[in-house]
């Protein structure tokens, strides 16, 4: 426990004095969602239609941000190698990875949710229906991102693999996401798509760790 | 040194060890044995696959030929002896934006086990009165000094040193020789790759093995 304590404590500092990576998240997050509007056109009811696809995508484009140094950096400086012959194992690292890699890049994003909200003229159920979705669904983004970044770890311009890798494993992310916020004509409830999305949260935070540990155990040669 | 020594004694036992790496043969039919209070040296000219070994040893290369690893008589499974070793390679793990404090604080979580304290391995280091400086403004030496400090934060019976008094000055060659020492008259084993000489107190356990040579 101790050393899945330091995994998150030294994260969370490398990330916290790397400089601005959470204020660049922040801004590009929040740009997306001012540049699509302008595209789009000021129509309010398109809008309101679109709002919860922008906020996925935004949020999705933003998660992606932060991939290439994930485990890269641990890579270079040879951290890995040495985190082979740990106490704890290489998934149980994983797992606190993911857990930093969550907290410094989409609990960011949901804090910043309520200004998106207001460019996108958004009304308060949806704006809280959108926080729900978000909180239940980015576990899993961070997830398949950070396993994508993985096995692109050894990769020279591995930064660019790793979201096409992932692009089509975030599909069914977006698909329940969207439907979360605001449900499909004529089927009643987001009850449904809110339960997919965390089940696939809980999916991929419980297997990601082990194709992670895998991918870094091979990383070497 | 802390001289308590390691329970049960330590065996590594190599034969018919070969490495490819890129469909080139670095290294072909190496066999030795090191236990316990025992260090060996490993020489031989670039290329010839000194850190290419180490790694095999490490596991992070995979390895082609037998290598067993016994404690106390008792054979030990990969993950077994993975928490026996101190592998400090070419790359020194360290973080810049981390202070030197909490760099060997990580390392001392990471590895378990009951840690000297921090400030006296620095001490030791001859790093003294820099915990709470920025390991990105330390020169190579004491990079260099400072991963080599994980070795004694957390005792463990078994070192891997690749090239350990590279970048380091007079004083930092007696006190790697000073840590081997330490390290095997308290039961542990260190495999050391080195162009270097490494004066060892006479009567220590030096075993030698030359790669390269056909």
């Amino acid at each position: 426990m101790e050393a899945f304590m330091a995994i998150i404590v030294r994260d969370i500092r490398l990330t916290l004095r790397s400089g601005g990576s959470t204020i660049t998240l922040l801004a590009f997050f929040l740009s997306v969602g001012v540049i699509i509007p302008i595209a789009v056109g000021p129509d309010k009811e398109t809008l309101a239609r679109l709002a919860p696809a922008i906020i996925w995508i935004a949020a999705l484009l933003s998660t992606l941000l932060g991939l290439d140094r994930l485990f890269v950096a641990d890579h270079e400086d040879g951290t890995n190698a040495s985190l082979h012959h740990a106490s704890i194992s290489l998934e149980a690292i994983s797992f606190a990875k993911l857990i930093v890699h969550w907290l410094v890049s989409a609990l960011p994003l949901i804090v910043a949710t309520p200004f998106m909200a207001i460019m996108l003229i958004m009304d308060m159920p949806t704006l809280l229906r959108t926080i729900a979705a978000l909180m239940l669904g980015t576990p899993a983004l961070v997830a398949l991102g950070a396993f994508g970044a993985s096995i692109a770890v050894t990769l020279k311009r591995g930064g660019v693999l790793a979201p096409i890798l992932i692009m089509p494993l975030a599909v069914p992310v977006l698909i329940f996401g969207v439907s979360a916020i605001s449900p499909a004509p004529g089927s009643g409830t987001s009850e449904a798509a809110f339960m997919f999305l965390g089940a696939l949260s809980l999916l991929a935070f419980a297997f990601t760790p082990f194709a992670i540990a895998l991918a870094l155990r091979a990383a070497h040669e | 040194m802390s001289n308590k020594g390691f329970a049960g004694q330590i065996r590594l036992n190599a034969q018919n060890l070969s490495c490819i790496r890129g469909e080139q043969e670095v290294f072909a039919d190496v066999a030795f044995q090191v236990s316990g209070g025992e260090a060996l040296i490993v020489r031989g000219a670039n290329g010839t696959g000194k850190s290419s070994l180490l790694m095999c040893l490490a596991g992070l290369l995979p390895v082609n030929g037998n290598v067993s690893w016994q404690r106390g008589g008792k054979s030990l499974t990969k993950p077994e002896y993975f928490e026996l070793i101190h592998f400090i390679g070419h790359l020194n793990a360290i973080k810049n934006e981390l202070t030197l404090a909490e760099n060997l604080q990580f390392w001392s979580a990471m590895f378990g086990g009951d840690s000297t304290p921090i400030a006296d391995a620095l001490e030791r280091a001859n790093l003294g009165g820099l915990d709470t400086y920025q390991a990105g403004h330390l020169s190579a030496g004491q990079r260099h000094r400072l991963s080599l400090a994980r070795l004694l934060v957390t005792p463990r019976p078994v070192w891997l040193l690749d090239e350990p008094s590279s970048a380091l000055d007079q004083q930092g060659d007696r006190w790697v020789a000073d840590l081997i020492q330490g390290q095997i008259s308290s039961g542990g084993l260190a495999v050391v790759a080195t162009h270097r000489h490494i004066a060892l107190g006479t009567g220590a356990n030096v075993r030698t093995l030359e790669l390269g040579q056909l």
